[in-house]
């Protein structure tokens, strides 16, 4: 199946002198929802501009939809709804027209069945007749999200979607994606929460510096570059580590109280049969145990202090 | 041609027009009413015909022009400033509209609302003189292409303007003087020679002048210069708005 969007050799760099994408290539298949991630100021929301033509990139070739986003710009932003990051909302208009405009923006007719169905989906109907300066800012995200999707788009770019708002609007938020990606809405979201990748993505892409250092499918990255620990409670502390435990990887935590064991989930053998042997007979015994494996948010600040 | 997205911007700018209808209405019928006491009344009374027209009749085209020019001016750079002030416009830059069609919309908006204000003008004039328009056809035709032009100077200023003090500054500093001393009020004939000759270089006398002529069949100025003044000062407009958007000047980074 073609990508919904593929990125080539995208590069760009600001009138400062500021390169903020650098040779940038990237598919992003139909269907799936796309985790980026980075640290600020990494090129995600100009990497996200470029794409929906806002920033104009300095070389490289962008399609959406199969459709190049500035030789046949019309057809592909059609396909495209963004969230941005900033609550860039008017303010005296209600939420009904203003949903009601971005429609008419992307060049469909009036449907008030659809912007109805949207404004429902958010728990904003009973906000239609409010001015949006009367809205809180979560409510106001929601607004954002509702025009995004007002012209039914194949394509959903959500920056930063839940920053700021509350626990609960955020699961919200999750229920509402995951729907879409049912709906065939193909998403793709920057994020500062990793758990939010975690929760959600299909896939995750890193990038630093401008550069896209990692894309791989969530759960396979995971399982590579995850680590498992056990952690041992001792009943003795411990002031150094035996010469006899030397050869596992192992470290005192918690005053010696506890001894942390860390292993690759990879490997043919994880080595804990010989660890207990080697505890037992150095005569270290412990009164409880438990494992524990690295999150996403783990990995993404292991890959990005790597390449830094 | 997305006729939609222009009827949506246009619809959204009017939607606004609307919604502030005290000030945009009321305002002018006011100020109007004002300018026939002092101008009319209590100074015109003094003052002798121009041309064979009253001074109260004389001075409803001026009138009519320097709302005109005013209106268009601050309704075009506000309606495109305030979407680039409060970051709204990503809307108009990631949907699938031409920049075309966004001028029309803007421009066609701003351009509605400051000739309905010209109207009102009008209306209110007539309860304070008896009006009576030479060459009605020609006089629609000069509000038309006024009104779009200014607005169309507008939009540029609200294109480049990057702080509300700058959106200002050409109404209030360069238009307003101009079209006081474009003849709003007295005909260039009345001036020495010296100042005559200044204000054939102030672009506005040629609009005024051949706002004029539709109504009393008197002018300034040729109406030919008129127009074609008018013209040219639409084509820069023009110009201007066609190399803002083919650089992104403002508006992309």
């Amino acid at each position: 199946m073609q990508p919904i969007i593929e990125i080539e050799n995208l590069s760009k760099t600001y009138a400062s002198g500021l390169a903020a994408l650098s040779e940038v290539s990237l598919t992003i298949r139909r269907g799936e929802i796309f985790a980026l991630l980075g640290p600020n100021g990494a090129g995600k929301s100009t990497l996200i501009n470029v794409v929906c033509g806002i920033v104009t990139p300095t070389s490289g070739q962008v399609r959406a939809n199969g459709h190049d986003i500035r030789a046949d710009y019309r057809a592909a932003r059609k396909a495209i709804g963004l969230v941005p990051q900033e609550l860039t909302t008017d303010a005296f208009e209600t939420v009904w027209d203003t949903v009601s405009f971005t429609r008419g923006l992307f060049g469909l007719r009036k449907d008030p069945a659809h912007i109805e169905r949207v404004l429902r989906d958010l728990s904003l109907w009973e906000k239609r007749d409010s001015r949006i300066m009367t809205l809180s800012g979560g409510m106001k995200r929601r607004v954002l999200i509702a025009k995004a999707l007002s012209h039914e788009p194949q394509i959903l770019f959500l920056d930063e979607p839940t920053a700021g708002v509350d626990v609960a609007l955020r699961q919200d938020m999750w229920r509402l994606v995951r729907r879409l990606r049912d709906q065939g809405v193909t998403v793709i979201l920057t994020t500062h929460y990793i758990e939010e990748a975690e929760e959600m993505a299909d896939r995750v892409g890193v990038i630093r510096g401008g550069r896209i250092i990692l894309v791989e499918e969530k759960a396979e990255l995971m399982r590579k570059l995850g680590r498992k620990q056990l952690t041992l409670q001792l009943q003795a502390p411990l002031a150094a580590l035996p010469e006899t435990l030397s050869g596992f990887e192992l470290e005192l935590a918690d005053g010696g109280q506890e001894l942390v064991y860390t292993y690759d989930t990879q490997g043919e053998r994880t080595g804990i049969t010989g660890l207990l042997t080697a505890l037992s007979a150095a005569g270290i015994r412990f009164s409880d145990l438990h494992t524990s494996q690295s999150s996403l948010e783990d990995i993404f600040v292991d890959l990005v202090k790597e390449r830094a | 041609m997305n006729w939609h997205a222009i009827r949506a911007i246009y619809g959204f700018e009017m939607a606004r027009f609307w919604r502030t209808s005290m000030q945009s209405i009321l305002a002018p019928v006011i100020s109007t009413s004002l300018y026939f006491v002092v101008f009319g009344a209590a100074i015109g009374s003094r003052v002798s015909a121009v041309d064979g027209v009253p001074y109260g009749l004389f001075i409803v085209p001026g009138l009519m022009m320097l709302a005109l020019l005013t209106q268009s001016i601050s309704n075009a750079s506000f309606g495109i400033y305030f979407p680039r002030f409060a970051g709204t416009i990503y809307e108009i830059l990631s949907a699938p509209i031409s920049p075309a069609e966004v001028v029309v919309g803007y421009v066609g908006a701003a351009a509605s609302k400051s000739i309905l204000i010209g109207l009102i003008i009008l209306a209110t004039s007539a309860l304070f003189v008896p009006l009576h328009i030479e060459h009605p056809v020609w006089m629609v035709a000069f509000l038309l292409l006024t009104a779009i032009t200014f607005s169309l100077f507008g939009f540029v200023i609200g294109l480049w303007a990057d702080g509300f003090e700058k959106l200002q500054l050409v109404p209030l500093l360069i238009v307003t003087p101009l079209t006081f001393l474009g003849g709003s009020f007295y005909a260039i004939e009345m001036l020495p020679p010296f100042w005559r000759a200044v204000s054939l270089f102030n672009p506005v006398v040629y609009l005024i002048s051949a706002f004029r002529w539709a109504f009393f069949g008197k002018a300034d100025v040729s109406l030919g210069l008129s127009v074609a003044m008018t013209c040219l000062f639409l084509a820069l407009c023009l110009g201007l708005v066609t190399y803002i958007f083919r650089t992104g000047y403002r508006l992309k980074s």
